[in-house]
């Protein structure tokens, strides 16, 4: 096949230009796909932010339809830090850890085009602080089996798992303890 | 110690060892990019929140020690003059962008110049830990040590569900981007290497050359390394790159092999026409230094040539790079000029190999 523009060279580039849903298939060699601005000169010269913004836009107009209108979307904004949330479309990056939470609801989109498709870390966990972490998780799983237990009516075991609490908890207490004196 | 010996040696202490497959992968490197929870992003810090950053990571390890990791220097990037920055950057002990930073930035290098740690780029804190040759899931081990060693001391943004938490959403989950730095010459003197980058794109691994500007590979040498952060652990991503990276080993391999059988004596003649050019010419243009440097290395990996050390490529990459040049001439030198210094410093070096 040659090219549609030069009628000389062959078309080595096969492109699919969408516009207000029409589709229109373009078959270009190289050197008229830059000319004619459908790949940029310099690939590297569109950086990660240019496409990353993009994904923004699009999820924000995405989003518009559905639950968040842009404005309010817009109008987020970051207790901590001050970021709103339009300032963080157009800077493709967050103010500070807080902006996680504030923008909480309209991130998944945002990581899965990132991260194919992956919106939840499965990683390292930070080695000291994770202790706590993971403690707190524990904690947290059986006051849940508590509850459970009390609805049961099963007392004499609810009573058990009472006490498995009190002492993680009076554990994590004492070494938050420890740990606030050895930092003097 | 000081600033001394990272600007003016042009070879890290690190890369003269040798690493596995070295005739291929030059280093491995893995970063990790942390942040402290308490402050904002040094995108939008105020200086009165990046100050206690700088502080923090100055008092609690300037002239400390992990391991093998001796006597972290911490050099303020304000204490620095631009060619001084423009070194760092060329051995890859900084990035361009911190180089651009001044106040309230800053990085910690140990003796080795294996680790460094940059303070206030893009996030509070990017580690990276260099490796000579291929060695990933040990990087990753140390990398690991290194890590918790700093946060020892450091209440680092983390959150359950998002992992560590960075100021580039490109980023959160692991923080993790594990390069490795390959010279590809026989994949690219026979066309094969850019029909593979598209595959590879598709692993969710990226291929960039390292020198030079944009995309091109200039000296032949690129770096792959992971895209996505979040949803894999940092083993996964390790053992997808290492994967990779030994399907190109081989693939390269292959090539030198057929390259050498079938070219004749049109490659060894190419290896010491660069050779020629490298050890006699007297202008020396940076894109042609590294194409003649690489062709250099390629006849040392085949045994055309045997008395020049494997380093060469390295240590030539970085020594004739703008900044080192002129860190070297302890003036400012136009590009002519440069082109000059660079002819005579490679005729220099390459004659007190034989």
């Amino acid at each position: 096949m040659k090219c549609e523009e030069c009628q000389e060279r062959p078309a080595t580039l096969h492109l699919t230009k969408v516009v207000n849903e029409n589709k229109t298939e373009i078959h270009v060699c190289e050197r008229c796909a830059k000319e004619k601005g459908y790949i940029s000169h310099d690939e590297y010269a569109y950086s990660i932010h240019d496409l990353l913004s993009g994904l923004f836009n699009f999820d924000s107009s995405f989003s518009k339809e559905h639950k968040h209108s842009q404005e309010e979307n817009g109008a987020l904004i970051c207790p901590k830090c001050g970021m709103t949330y339009h300032q963080f479309t157009q800077l493709g990056k967050f103010g500070c850890s807080s902006c996680y939470y504030t923008f909480a609801d309209n991130l998944n989109p945002i990581f899965r085009r990132v991260h194919s498709g992956n919106t939840t870390h499965d990683g390292k966990i930070p080695k000291r602080r994770g202790t706590d972490l993971k403690q707190k998780r524990l904690i947290q799983g059986y006051k849940e089996e508590l509850q459970q237990l009390i609805q049961t009516e099963a007392f004499e075991e609810a009573a058990k798992m009472r006490d498995k609490i009190k002492d993680l908890e009076k554990k994590q207490w004492d070494t938050e303890e420890y740990k606030d004196g050895g930092d003097e | 110690m000081s600033l001394q010996p990272f600007i003016n040696e042009a070879i890290s202490p690190w890369m003269k060892e040798e690493g596995p497959d070295n005739d291929i992968v030059m280093s491995t490197r893995i970063r990790l990019a942390r942040n402290f929870e308490q402050y904002p992003f040094p995108i939008i810090a105020k200086e009165q929140e990046l100050a206690p950053v700088v502080s923090l990571m100055k008092n609690n390890y300037h002239e400390q020690s992990f391991d093998k990791y001796q006597d972290l220097q911490f050099i303020g990037m304000e204490e620095l003059r631009p060619v001084e920055k423009r070194v760092l950057v060329e051995k890859h002990l900084i990035s361009p962008q911190l180089a651009e930073k001044a106040k309230n930035s800053g990085v910690l290098i140990s003796e080795n110049e294996q680790v460094s740690v940059m303070i206030n780029e893009e996030d509070h804190i990017r580690m990276q830990l260099y490796f000579p040759g291929l060695q990933l899931e040990n990087a990753l081990t140390q990398a690991f040590l290194f890590d918790d060693w700093l946060e020892e001391k450091i209440d680092y943004a983390f959150e359950e569900t998002r992992g560590y938490l960075t100021s580039c959403p490109t980023n959160v989950g692991t923080g993790m981007r594990a390069s490795v730095m390959m010279h590809l010459p026989a994949l690219t003197l026979t066309q094969k290497m850019s029909k593979m980058i598209p595959a590879i794109n598709q692993l969710g691994l990226v291929v960039r050359g390292i020198y030079g500007e944009g995309s091109e590979a200039v000296g032949n040498i690129v770096q792959i390394s992971n895209q996505v952060t979040l949803g894999r652990s940092e083993l996964d991503i390790i053992e997808d790159l290492q994967s990779v990276v030994e399907k190109l080993i081989e693939q390269e391999r292959h090539a030198r092999l057929l390259l050498v059988e079938q070219s004749e004596l049109r490659l060894e003649d190419r290896v010491f026409r660069s050779y020629g050019i490298l050890k006699y010419s007297r202008i020396l243009e940076s894109k042609e230094a590294a194409t003649c440097l690489s062709d250099l290395r390629l006849g040392i990996d085949v045994g055309y040539i045997n008395n020049i050390s494997k380093t060469i490529l390295n240590e030539l990459m970085i020594l004739t790079q703008p900044g080192f040049l002129q860190q070297n001439a302890k003036e400012t030198l136009t590009a002519s000029e440069r082109d000059i210094r660079r002819a005579s410093i490679i005729r220099e070096r390459l004659n007190s190999e034989n």
